[in-house]
């Protein structure tokens, strides 16, 4: 799983079959330290409750499909839980 | 595998339902020498700690069935604390 951050909404009418109602989330890959890291990618809203600005974690390729109430729907990343606190200890080797 | 090096613990109190109640550690990826390849964020089902370096698995099918689950968006977990790498 990884860590990211809402930066933005997608909405779609038109969408395949099982996607109904599926919120779509703009999200930034994150570094460990909160920092941008790649390309922003679309993310299904798991969770249904994140929104724009808020730190969460997300899942890519089949458990991305899996995240959703119904199965095996045509996603690729999906958003599975928001984030409160990361809390990083550095220089620990 | 991967070999990783625990950096931080992630707290989550909205997730989707098979999160409920694990423990997230925000975990670097590293090489056998040590250089950083990464991190990502591992479900841990071995009581690792802060500062060890440990074994992800980083397979969905797998960390299904160490949870015993059919369906569930998990898929990276940590199963072991490395004592050692010759």
């Amino acid at each position: 799983m990884h860590l990211g951050r809402v930066v933005g909404t997608v909405v779609t009418t038109v969408k395949s079959q099982g996607l109904d109602g599926v919120k779509m989330l703009i999200v930034q890959p994150l570094d460990k330290h909160e920092q941008d890291s790649g390309s922003p990618v679309v993310a299904a809203d798991a969770v249904a409750m994140a929104g724009p600005g808020e730190l969460v974690y997300y899942v890519a390729s089949r458990e991305a499909a899996e995240a959703l109430e119904e199965r095996f729907v045509p996603v690729d990343h999906a958003i599975v839980g928001l984030v409160d606190e990361v809390t990083l200890v550095e220089d620990n080797r | 595998m991967k070999i990783a090096q625990v950096v931080g613990t992630v707290v989550s109190p909205i997730s989707h339902s098979f999160f409920e109640g694990q423990r997230l550690l925000l975990c670097d990826l590293v090489d056998p020498d040590g250089s950083s390849r990464g991190s990502l964020i591992a479900v841990d089902v071995v009581d690792a700690g802060v500062g060890e370096r440990v074994l992800i698995c980083d397979e969905g099918t797998s960390a299904r069935q160490i949870f015993g689950i059919d369906t569930g968006p998990i898929r990276s977990v940590i199963i072991g604390i490395i004592d050692e790498i010759a």
